[in-house]
């Protein structure tokens, strides 16, 4: 008889650990995504949903407007980057359902801390589009007011404001506000240590934050099975004690579902939640990257016959929240929104330099004065920076 | 009454603490234990566990999560444990803290304040004897003070917490246990002053930190060979105090500055520039500079040879040419 066999937990148990399978299988992800949408955009079985509750229609036809508009506001972005308006333009199409979703599953007075990809979720968070793309446009600065927006500057560097989202969370549930923070992380992110340091604090601090994480394939150009041998990103959260699941980033019901459970969780006191998104990154990583170099166009078609936009919009008309007339008005809205812009972005923006020694710190140092003095003198003699003739 | 740094600076964490709610300490064994330098000892048992707490053991996590915690409101006060272990939060420091006013055109402010007990001279075995201001001075948005007295610690530590920018506040370790006849609370000069700590005519000798002691005794020797010299504490590398670094150096006429950290391109470095951009019509010799050398921190048992000491300090001030004398030891390297 082996000792295997002879097993028994209550002569081996350490003592002080106890069974903690129980509680780890309590916190584990599904076993698949959660969907409600099938990859046609009908309704998927009840046993793809999960526990989660389909979201009212309001809020799906909601939704889909909004889409319709990240859509085009994306495409309009990537015209203008092409056009020179702006530095770099990390495009979101294919992901509108996290995009918008991460949105609306928040109230205005929750807060939102994006990366550079999320300009789409700025939009639709109602920041002014010309603001949302001041960072891309080549300024130094995120172009609205996070205080009045409720959401961060767009970061960067990745999954470095993770800690800043629990930070905030947990000095909010300290003042006794009533404020959820949802941050937004990719797949490459996850692999970055701040994130891992920003679960494990905000399963400590039982801070009210939703970690959505965008899983769109690739890291600029690294796929997802060079990023991490884990079965699901969604296993992220249980080493740090927090609740995760998966679900069908591009089916843009499933995306509610979760995340507004995941949020009403947070904000009742329940701690963290960590939601993987399987999504995928249509365009390049930006307008300067050439995806063709890394992965085929065959891959990028399947994923465009799940296109969430699509999906949502055959689900709505099928069940009659939506008239074509309706469509047909979304994409009017989207339309004269984007001429806005254009017209908006074609205006040369009027940046007076000495602005950048303004707020180094409340207060400029005797130093930064004197610097900024310097530059004013260039200016007033007619200095030109762009290579061009005294 | 005869204060220790370290008390000086516990003091100005409780009073803070209870003089402001948005104040939080934490960081990690600063709770229970006190931190391993004490210096938040009692804070948590007195002030309650949710004003000094104790953290996950992950700095850059700390450094971010008291980012957060200033943008809603929060005053965090950190602490780093050495020196050598703020280096995982570097990034937190140099690309979100600093820059966090700047990237929202002030509608974000940042302050708070990071702790670091930093530099040798107490035996501590590797990466615990780092002397690290070099990079955060480096670094836009960051304020840096370095205290080296009983009454300056309570007093920058004081101003760094109610400062609206967040501020590196370095701790010489050495002088933790330093002790001064000083009644608390008390109040110093404001952050971007240098104070002259001794008055003299024939050379200026420029410290902060670990290094004022040093050259406060270099000075007091110096005497005895007949060089009477003036001693300017920086205080706060960040902002910096050219007016009384220039005014010092215009009179005497002769410069040398002193720090424990390596000398290639740190804060001396700085200065010497400095000087001689301001005040070289008044030299009568290079600025010349006693630092650490180029090398990984030594460990305890030759460390005594790396840290600039009274005769090093004194050997440098003798080569300021005062007999028109080049300084050979820098002409023999250039022709080397």
């Amino acid at each position: 008889m082996t000792a295997q066999a002879e097993h028994r937990t209550d002569d081996v148990a350490l003592p002080g650990t106890g069974d903690t399978g129980g509680a780890a299988a309590r916190l584990l992800p599904s076993a698949t995504p959660i969907r409600f949408l099938d990859d046609s955009g009908a309704a998927a079985p009840e046993s793809a949903h999960g526990a989660y509750q389909m979201p009212p229609t309001d809020v799906l036809v909601d939704a889909y407007r909004r889409m319709v508009l990240g859509r085009r506001f994306d495409a309009q972005a990537t015209a203008l980057t092409k056009q020179g308006r702006l530095a770099v333009y990390p495009s979101s199409h294919g992901q509108e359902a996290c995009q918008i979703g991460g949105v609306l599953a928040l109230r205005d007075t929750d807060w939102m801390f994006p990366t550079y990809r999320e300009s789409m979720a700025l939009v639709a968070r109602g920041i002014d589009p010309v603001e949302a793309l001041t960072l891309l446009r080549g300024t130094w600065h995120c172009g609205y007011d996070p205080v009045a927006t409720r959401t961060a500057p767009q970061c960067t560097p990745l999954a470095t404001q993770s800690p800043h989202a629990v930070g905030l969370a947990y000095a909010a549930r300290r003042r006794g506000e009533d404020v959820v923070v949802l941050v937004f992380v990719g797949d490459g992110g996850t692999s970055e240590g701040d994130f891992h340091e920003a679960l494990n604090f905000a399963g400590v601090f039982k801070a009210p934050v939703v970690f959505l994480v965008q899983n769109n394939r690739y890291a600029i150009s690294v796929p997802l099975a060079k990023q991490t041998a884990a079965p699901s990103l969604a296993y992220r959260g249980v080493g740090y004690g927090i609740r995760s699941e998966q679900v069908d980033g591009n089916d843009p019901i499933a995306v509610l579902a979760v995340l507004r459970h995941a949020v009403e969780t947070a904000r009742n006191g329940e701690g963290p939640f960590l939601v993987e998104a399987h999504t995928y990154r249509i365009e390049a990583h930006t307008n300067a990257d050439d995806a063709s170099r890394y992965r085929d166009s065959a891959e990028v078609a399947a994923w465009e016959s799940r296109d969430p936009l699509t999906r949502l919009e055959t689900y709505l008309l099928a069940t009659g929240a939506v008239s074509d007339e309706d469509i047909g008005a979304a994409r009017q809205e989207a339309e004269a929104f984007a001429g806005r812009l254009r017209t908006r972005m074609n205006e040369d923006p009027d940046v007076d330099p000495r602005s950048l020694f303004a707020d180094v710190f409340a207060e400029p140092t005797p130093q930064l004065r004197e610097q900024r003095e310097w530059l004013g003198e260039e200016l007033a003699a007619g200095g030109d920076r762009n290579g061009g003739e005294d | 009454m005869s204060t220790t740094m370290a008390q000086a600076l516990n003091a100005a964490l409780r009073d803070a603490l209870d003089q402001d709610d948005s104040v939080v300490v934490f960081g990690e064994d600063v709770g229970a234990l006190g931190g391993v330098f004490r210096i938040t000892d009692g804070l948590a048992r007195d002030l309650g566990e949710d004003r000094c707490f104790d953290t996950p053991l992950a700095e850059s996590g700390i450094v971010g999560f008291a980012l957060g915690m200033a943008m809603n409101g929060f005053r965090p006060v950190v602490e780093i444990q050495f020196d050598a272990f703020a280096y995982p939060a570097f990034e937190q420091l140099v690309s979100h803290v600093a820059k966090m006013r700047n990237r929202t055109r002030g509608a974000v402010g940042v302050p708070m304040v990071i702790r670091v007990p930093f530099a040798g001279g107490i035996g501590g075995v590797e990466h615990h004897s780092d002397s690290s201001e070099a990079y955060y001075v480096h670094t836009p948005g960051l304020k840096v003070a370095t205290p080296a007295t009983v009454a300056d610690a309570y007093s920058l530590l004081r101003e760094a917490i109610a400062d609206p920018d967040p501020v590196v506040f370095l701790e010489p370790k050495k002088l933790y246990w330093s002790k001064a006849d000083v009644d608390l609370p008390v109040t110093t000069a404001p952050f971007g002053t240098a104070e002259i700590r001794r008055h003299g005519t024939d050379a200026t000798l420029i410290a902060y930190g670990p290094a004022l002691p040093v050259a406060l005794a270099a000075a007091e020797a110096a005497a005895e060979d007949g060089h009477d010299l003036e001693v300017v504490d920086l205080r706060t590398l960040v902002p910096f105090d050219d007016v009384t670094v220039t005014a010092s150096v215009r009179k005497t006429g002769r410069c040398v500055v002193v720090q424990e950290s390596a000398g290639f391109a740190g804060v001396g470095a700085e200065v010497a520039a400095r000087v001689q951009e301001r005040c070289f019509h008044s030299l009568h010799a290079p600025v010349l500079r006693v630092s650490g050398f180029d090398i990984p921190y030594p460990p305890p048992i030759v460390e005594k040879y790396h840290l600039p000491d009274v005769d090093r300090v004194l050997d440098t001030v003798a080569r300021l040419q005062w007999d028109d004398e080049p300084d050979r030891r820098h002409l023999t390297r250039v022709s080397a």
